[in-house]
C-alpha cells in the first residue's frame, strides 16, 4: 500500500485556533477537510506539509443555508458533498449546482469530501497524478521539480487541468467566497480565486481559509436557470475530462438579461466563455443562438493530452456538451447523447 | 489415432438423486467472504513480522551500474536488504522461458522490473526506506512496439528466443490452403488490432514467507498456482521441494494475473530465512500492473474462402503480439491464438503464423480467455462482414456452420460435446433478432457472436506423466469427510463444487465435509485454477475418491444389513437399503462400521486427461478433454454526433455441460461479460513515451485504478444469461467450464452491434467514441467507413511446419519436421513443455516419468 509520510496533526475546534496555527507554521501547513484530494496527493508525495490542520471540528465552517430565496445564500466550506446533494431547496434554488456536486467521484467520497476541499482541489495532469516511483522515471515535470512541461515540451508553463466540478458552475453562478485568515476576512468573487496556470492555481494565500460561499439572490423579475453537463469515461467515480457549466437569466418574456458559461477541465481554471453573455442577451434562447454559443465554446476549449480521452475529441464535444447544457435550460430537447453528469 | 478411452463420467451417479448437484446451494465459503472473516494474504499476521518492499527500475532498459542502501539504512526500523546476486538461478512459469531473476542482476528490462529489496519493521519504513534506495544505471535503447522489435533486433533484450527481439515463431499449415482459397465463392481479407489489458483483480498480490526450523519455510501467497510456484521456489532458493510448504490464501480474485511464480514471492521467501523472521509484501496497485502478465495486444491478419452458403474452405490467420519484456506463459499464448480458430465451424484447411515480441514493458501473459479472445474478434467480425457480402443472416451463416461433436478437425483437436446450435438459439430468441435485427431505429443495433474454450489444457506446464489433479478424502468414527486438493479457490467457487460432489457422492451435508485446499505439505497435487481446468479436473479426482469412499462403506453396511451393496443408498446423511428405508444406519454408523472392518478410511482420486491425437510439435496447446461454447447478443446504443455509445442489453448462452451450481455459473457468465465489456469498451494497458530528443522515459500511462479504466455498476447493461445444459461425457457429472468462455462472444458481438447500429466498422479494441465518429465521417467522404489497422507488421514466421488433415489421411504428425520424427514415441510435442531432450538425458524422473 501506498504510505503516508510524517507530519503533524492538529484538530482545532475553533476558527481562531486555527488561523493562529497556520499563521504561527507558515506556508509549511496546510488545512484539509475531508482529505480526499489530500492525503492521496501526500501518499504519492506530491505535497509533503510538516503540518497538516483538520478543519472539520470547526462547526461554524458547516451547514447551509438556501432555503431563503430572498437572502443571499450560504454554504459552509466544511459542509459535506452528499449533504448538498440531499439537501431540496439546493436542488430547487440552484439545479445546476446540485448536479455538478453530484456528479462528483462516488458515494463514499462525497460522504468525506467537502465543497470547500473542491473549490480548492489540486489541478491535474496525468504525468502529474501518479506515485513518486512514476514520477522519477520521467524525472518529473515542471509542475514539481522537473524542468519540462511533458504536454507541452516547448511551452514555459504547466497546463495542468482544473478538475473540480463545482467550480464552473460557482463561477457561473456568481458565487462569492468568504476567505479568512489571521489578518482578517476577505470576499472574493470565485473567478477571482482561480488563475491561469497549472501550478499556482489559486490567488489565495495558503494561510487563507474558505470559510463560507455565497451565492448571490437575483431581483425577482429574474429567473436563473441553470444546467451543469459532464463528460467522463464512466457514470461514476471519474473526474471530469470537459464538462459544461451554464447559468442564464431571463425575464418574464423569456428574454435573456444574463448569462455565464464556464468550461470545465479544459484549461488550468474553470474557463469563461465571456463572448456567450453578449451572444445571448437580450435574445431569447432559440436553437440557433444555442448553436451560434456551442461554437464560441469550442474555440475557448484547448483540451490538451494529459487527461482520459483523445484531446481532439474534447475540444469537439465542448459545442455539444454546451449546446445540450443550453437546450436543457431552454426546455429543448437534448439529443441522445447519453449523459455521463449524475441523474438528479 | 488412439481412439478416445471410453469414461462417461455423467453415468457416474444420477445426478438428480444429489441434494447439491444441479441445485443452486449456497457456496462454503459465501458467509466468510461477505462478513471479512475470510483471511486473505494480506490479512496474515505472525509475531515478529517485518515488512518488505522491492526496489524498482526507474528506467526501461539498461544495465545496473549500482546499487546503494546507505540512505535507506538510516530510516528508523531498516532490517536489511537485498539484491539479485544473492538469487542468481533464474525462473519462469515455462520451462522454455526461464528468464526471469528474483531481482535484476545486471539488467532491468521495463520501468517497474524489481532491481533491489529493503525490509523493515514497519510498513511505512519499509516504503520510506526503498524510496531512499539509489540505483544507477546505464541506459539502453528501448523497443516500445512489436514494430520497433521487429525493426530492431538489436539490443536484444534477452539473449534467447527465435532471432533479435522475436521470442517466438510459430508457422503450420493444416491441409491444403491453396486449393481450398481456389475453390472459395468469396475470399475475404481482415485486418485487425486487440489492444492489451490487465486483469484488475481487486486483492493486491500479497505474500507471507515464514521461515522455521532450520531450512524450513512455509510461503502463503495470493496465487493461482502453488503447484508452480512450489517449483520456482524451489529452483532459486536451493532448498529441497520437501521443505519448502507453499499454502495458497484464497485470491480476491485472480483471472490469470495470479498464475505466474512472482518476484516478490521469491524475495520474501529469501528475505524471511535471511532475517529469520516472518516476512510480509502487499503490492501496491502499481506494481500489479508491472507484474500485469495481462492480454497481449495482438496485432491480426485473417483470410478465408467462402462458399456461397457461407461454408468456410480454408483460412489463413497471422498474430503478432506485444510480449513485453519477459517470457511468463508467452509461448503457449502464442500458439493459442491460433489453435483453437477451428473449434466452433468446421474449417477444413488451416494456416496459423505467430510470432511474439520482446518489449520493454510489464510482461504479457494468460488472462481470461488465455490469448484465445484477440483472434476470436477478428473471427467473429471477419465472419459478421462475410454474411454481409454473402447477403446471408449472421446468425443463420452460423446456425448453417457449426462443428460436430466428437469430430477431430484440422489441427488435430478432438471435440466433445457441442451445445452451440442451442446457445445461438437462445440468444437470438431472447434478442428478438428475427424479428428485430435491422428494423431498429438508426443509432440502436444487434450484434451476434460466438466462441469457444477449453474445460482445461491437455497438457500440464512442465513435462510429466503425472495426475494433474489429485484428491485425498479421510473418513473417521466422527462422521466428517476431510477432503483434501491442491486446487485454489480464486472466487470461482471451486471450493464449493468439489463439496458439493463429494456430499452427494456419500448423501452427507457441505458441513459435514472439511476442506483443506492448496497446501502443499497436505494436499495431493493440483496444476492450479487456470485454463478452466478445477471443476473437470479436480472435479474427476474427486468423483473418483468419493465413489471409492462409497463403495467401502457400501462394502462393509451391505454385510451388516445383509444385503447387496448395490442396493444401498446414500443420502440424508444416512446408508439405507432402497427396499428397506427405515432399517439403515446413520452415515456416521456407517463410517463406524467401515472403519471396524477396514481399518482407517482414507481414498484418493486422480485425474489425467485423455490422450489427444495431434502429434506435431506445437499439438500440446488446444487439446481439451471438451469445449465449452458460448453465443451473445448484445444491442447497443450509439450516438451518431458524438460516438459516444453504450451497450443496452446483452444475452449469452453458454454450454455449460451440467451446472453443479447455477448460481455459480451465472455469477461466472455475468462477470465474463462484465470483462468482455471493459476490454471492448475501454481497457488498455498503455504505455507513454516521452519526447525521445529530451527523455528515454517509457512509461505505463496510468498505472492506478481510478485512470485504468474499467466499467462501473453504472455502465454495465442488463444481462440475461441462458444455462445450456448437455451433460459432457468426459466431465464430472457433465459438467463443462464456465470461467472463461463466456467472455470470448462479448467484444466481437460489441463491436458487431455498432455495425448494425451505425454503419461502422471498428475494427479494433477498445473501441473508444472518436472512432465512431471517425470512421462516419470517412463513410460521409466516400472512404470505407471503418476505423482500425490498415496493415499487418512485416514478418518472417520461419519454415512452416506441414500437417496433414484427418481428412486428407494424415497420423498428426508434420510431415517436414525432423525433430518430431525423432520423438514419434513420445506423447505429444509441444512449444511449451519443459526440453525434454535434457530431461531425458538427465533421467529427471519428475519430468519423464510414464
Ligand atoms: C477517486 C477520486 C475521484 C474523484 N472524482 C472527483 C470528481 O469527479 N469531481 C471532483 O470535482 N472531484 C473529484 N475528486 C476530488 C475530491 O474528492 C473532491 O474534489 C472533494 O470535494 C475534495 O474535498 P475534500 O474536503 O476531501 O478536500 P481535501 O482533500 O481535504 O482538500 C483539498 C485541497 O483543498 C484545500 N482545502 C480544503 N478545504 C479548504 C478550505 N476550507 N480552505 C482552504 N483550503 C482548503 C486542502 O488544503 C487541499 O489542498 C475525486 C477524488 C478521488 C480520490
Ligand atoms: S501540464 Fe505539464 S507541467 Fe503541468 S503537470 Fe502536466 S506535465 Fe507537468
Amino acid at each position: 500500500m501506498l504510505r503516508l509520510p510524517q507530519f503533524r496533526f492538529h484538530l482545532p475546534g475553533s476558527i481562531r485556533e486555527a488561523l493562529s496555527i497556520l499563521a504561527a507554521e507558515g506556508p509549511e501547513a496546510r488545512v484539509v477537510a475531508g482529505g480526499t484530494d489530500l492525503w492521496p496527493n501526500m501518499k504519492r508525495r506530491h505535497q509533503k506539509p510538516a503540518t497538516v490542520v483538520s478543519l472539520m471540528s470547526i462547526e461554524e465552517l458547516n451547514g447551509v443555508d438556501v432555503a431563503d430565496t430572498s437572502r443571499e445564500a450560504r454554504i459552509g466550506a466544511t459542509t459535506l458533498l452528499e449533504d448538498l446533494v440531499r439537501n431540496p431547496a439546493l436542488r430547487a434554488r440552484f439545479p445546476g449546482l446540485a448536479r455538478a456536486v453530484a456528479s462528483i467521484s462516488s458515494p463514499p467520497l462525497r460522504h468525506m469530501g467537502t465543497l470547500g476541499g473542491n473549490i480548492c482541489l489540486d489541478t491535474r495532469c496525468t504525468y502529474y497524478n501518479q506515485t513518486e516511483d512514476w514520477r522519477r522515471a520521467i524525472d518529473y515535470c515542471m509542475k514539481e521539480a522537473g524542468t519540462v512541461c511533458w504536454v507541452a515540451p516547448s511551452s514555459s508553463r504547466c497546463w495542468a487541468h482544473t478538475a473540480s466540478d463545482s467550480a464552473p458552475m460557482l463561477c457561473a453562478l456568481g458565487a462569492r467566497l468568504r476567505l479568512l485568515s489571521a489578518d482578517g476576512e476577505r470576499i472574493l468573487p470565485i473567478t477571482e480565486l482561480y488563475r491561469d496556470d497549472g501550478i499556482q492555481y489559486l490567488t489565495k494565500r495558503p494561510d487563507e481559509v474558505v470559510a463560507d460561499v455565497l451565492l448571490p439572490t437575483a431581483s425577482d423579475s429574474d429567473h436563473c436557470r441553470s444546467s451543469f453537463w459532464k463528460l467522463r469515461r464512466r457514470g461514476s467515480i471519474d473526474f471530469a475530462v470537459l464538462s459544461v457549466a451554464a447559468a442564464v437569466w431571463t425575464d418574464a418574456r423569456g428574454v435573456v438579461s444574463d448569462a455565464r458559461i464556464f468550461l470545465g477541465a479544459v484549461g488550468s481554471q474553470p474557463v469563461a466563455v465571456e463572448a456567450a453573455t453578449e451572444t445571448l442577451r437580450g435574445q431569447s434562447l432559440t436553437e440557433e443562438r444555442i448553436a451560434e454559443v456551442a461554437q464560441l465554446a469550442r474555440k475557448l476549449a484547448t483540451p490538451m493530452d494529459n487527461t482520459d480521452f483523445k484531446a481532439q475529441w474534447r475540444g469537439l464535444m465542448a459545442a455539444r456538451y454546451t449546446e445540450a447544457a443550453l437546450r436543457e435550460i431552454a426546455g429543448l430537447e437534448t439529443e441522445v447523447l447519453p449523459p455521463r453528469h449524475a441523474t438528479l | 489415432m488412439d481412439e478416445p478411452k471410453i469414461r462417461d463420467q455423467t453415468a457416474a451417479l444420477d445426478p438428480t438423486s444429489g441434494r447439491y448437484v444441479g441445485r443452486p446451494f449456497r457456496r462454503v465459503d459465501g458467509r466468510d467472504k461477505v462478513s471479512g472473516v475470510t483471511r486473505f494474504a494480506d490479512d496474515l499476521e505472525f509475531p515478529r513480522m517485518c515488512y518488505l518492499r522491492l526496489v524498482r527500475s526507474k528506467i526501461p532498459h539498461g544495465r545496473i551500474s549500482s546499487v546503494d542502501f546507505a540512505p535507506a539504512q538510516k530510516v528508523d526500523g531498516f532490517l536489511g536488504s537485498l539484491v539479485g546476486t544473492e538469487m542468481p538461478e533464474t525462473f519462469g512459469i515455462l520451462p522454455v522461458s526461464q528468464d526471469e531473476h528474483a531481482l535484476g542482476i545486471d539488467r532491468v528490462r521495463f520501468v517497474g522490473d524489481p532491481v533491489a529489496a529493503v525490509a523493515a519493521t514497519s510498513e511505512d519504513s519499509a516504503y520510506e526506506a526503498a524510496l531512499q534506495v539509489r540505483v544507477e544505471y546505464e541506459p539502453l535503447p528501448t523497443i516500445a512496439s512489436i514494430e520497433e522489435a521487429l525493426a530492431n533486433p538489436e539490443p536484444r533484450i534477452h539473449d534467447y528466443g527465435s532471432e533479435g527481439n522475436i521470442h517466438k515463431r510459430v508457422s503450420m499449415r493444416f491441409g491444403d490452403l491453396q486449393s481450398g482459397f481456389e475453390e472459395a465463392d468469396l475470399i475475404l481479407e481482415d485486418h485487425f488490432f486487440y489492444e492489451g489489458n490487465t486483469h484488475m483483480a481487486l486483492e493486491q498480490h500479497a505474500t507471507v514467507a515464514v521461515p522455521e526450523d532450520v531450512d524450513r519455510i512455509t510461503v502463503y501467497s495470493s496465487t493461482q498456482t502453488p503447484h508452480y510456484l512450489h517449483r520456482a521456489l524451489t529452483r532459486v532458493l536451493g532448498i529441497p521441494a520437501a521443505r519448502i510448504r507453499v499454502i495458497a490464501c484464497p485470491n480476491g480474485g485472480g483471472f490469470g494475473g495470479k498464475s505466474d511464480p512472482f518476484n516478490h514471492e521469491i524475495v520474501a521467501a529469501r528475505m524471511a530465512l535471511k532475517l529469520g523472521r516472518p516476512t510480509k509484501i502487499t503490492l501496491d496497485r502499481e506494481e500489479v500492473f508491472y507484474c500485469h502478465r495481462g492480454r497481449h495486444p495482438v496485432s491480426m491478419k485473417i483470410r478465408t474462402g467462402f462458399s456461397k452458403d457461407g461454408a468456410m474452405t480454408a483460412q489463413h490467420l497471422q498474430t503478432a503480439l506485444d510480449g513485453g519484456a519477459y517470457g511468463s506463459y508467452g509461448v503457449a499464448s502464442t500458439y493459442y491464438t491460433g489453435a483453437l480458430q477451428t473449434v466452433t465451424y468446421p474449417l477444413p484447411r488451416y494456416q496459423f503464423d505467430g510470432v511474439r515480441c520482446f518489449t520493454n514493458k510489464p510482461p504479457c501473459g494468460p488472462k481470461r480467455g488465455h490469448g484465445t479472445p484477440q483472434p476470436r474478434f477478428a473471427f467473429e467480425v471477419h465472419l459478421d462482414k462475410a454474411a454481409e457480402k454473402l447477403g446471408i443472416d449472421p446468425a443463420d451463416l452460423r446456425l448453417a456452420n457449426l462443428a460436430t461433436p466428437g469430430q477431430v478437425t484440422a489441427n488435430w483437436l478432438r471435440l466433445g460435446t457441442i451445445g452451440l446450435r442451442r446457445c445461438i438459439e437462445a440468444v437470438i430468441e431472447g434478442s428478438e433478432w428475427r424479428q428485430r435485427r435491422g428494423n431498429l431505429p438508426y443509432g440502436r443495433g444487434l450484434g451476434l457472436a460466438c466462441g469457444a474454450y477449453m474445460c482445461g489444457a491437455g497438457l500440464p506446464i512442465y513435462w510429466n506423466h503425472l495426475p494433474q489433479s489429485g484428491v485425498q478424502l479421510k473418513l473417521d468414527r466422527s462422521g466428517g469427510v476431510a477432503l483434501f486438493c491442491g486446487e485454489t479457490e480464486i472466487g470461482q467457487g471451486s471450493d464449493s463444487v468439489l463439496a458439493a460432489l463429494v456430499a452427494d457422492v456419500l448423501g452427507v451435508d457441505l458441513q459435514d465435509i472439511r476442506l483443506c485446499v492448496a497446501d502443499t505439505d497436505l494436499t495431493p497435487v493440483d496444476l492450479g485454477s487456470y485454463s478452466s481446468r478445477v471443476t473437470l479436473m479436480a472435479g474427476n479426482a474427486a468423483l473418483q475418491a468419493a465413489t471409492r469412499a462409497r463403495n467401502l462403506i457400501a462394502g462393509a453396511v451391505a454385510e451388516r444389513l445383509e444385503t447387496a451393496p448395490e442396493n444401498l443408498v446414500f443420502a440424508e446423511r444416512r446408508v439405507f437399503d432402497s427396499a428397506a428405508p427405515e432399517a439403515g444406519l446413520s452415515f456416521e454408523d456407517a463410517v463406524i462400521t467401515a472403519e471396524a472392518r477396514f481399518g482407517t478410511l482414507s481414498t484418493v482420486g486422480s485425474y489425467i486427461p485423455p490422450r489427444s491425437p495431434g502429434k506435431y510439435r506445437g499439438a500440446g496447446v488446444g487439446p481439451s478433454p471438451t469445449y465449452s461454447y458460448s453465443a451473445a447478443v448484445i444491442e447497443v446504443e450509439v450516438d451518431p454526433s458524438s460516438g459516444i455509445y453504450r451497450p443496452v442489453h446483452v444475452w449469452l448462452a453458454h454450454d455449460i455441460g451440467r451446472a453443479i451450481n447455477p448460481t455459480l455459473v451465472l455469477g461466472q457468465i455475468e462477470g465474463s461479460v462484465y470483462m468482455g465489456l471493459g476490454e471492448a469498451m475501454m481497457e488498455e494497458q498503455a504505455f507513454r513515451r516521452l519526447p525521445r530528443h529530451l527523455s528515454d522515459a517509457l512509461v505505463h500511462k496510468v498505472p492506478s485504478v481510478l485512470e485504468y479504466k474499467t466499467p462501473t455498476f453504472l455502465d454495465m447493461p442488463e444481462v440475461t444469461s441462458y444455462l445450456i445444459e448437455d451433460p459432457d461425457p468426459e466431465g464430472p457429472f457433465g459438467a463443462k467450464e464456465v470461467g472463461q468462455g463466456p467472455l470470448l462472444p462479448v467484444p466481437p458481438a460489441l463491436a458487431n452491434a455498432i455495425h448494425d447500429a451505425v454503419g461502422v466498422r471498428i475494427d479494433q479494441v477498445p473501441i473508444q467514441p472518436y472512432m465512431i465518429l471517425q470512421a462516419l465521417a470517412a463513410g460521409d467522404k466516400g472512404e470505407e467507413a471503418r476505423f482500425g489497422p490498415i496493415g499487418f507488421p512485416e514478418v518472417d514466421f520461419g519454415e512452416t511446419l506441414i500437417v496433414p488433415t484427418p481428412e486428407e489421411g494424415g497420423d498428426g504428425r508434420a510431415i517436414n519436421d525432423p525433430k518430431s520424427q525423432r520423438h514419434s514415441k513420445m506423447r505429444g510435442d509441444t512449444g511449451t513443455m519443459s526440453d525434454r531432450d535434457k530431461a531425458l538425458k538427465t533421467k529427471d524422473r519428475a519430468l519423464t516419468t510414464k
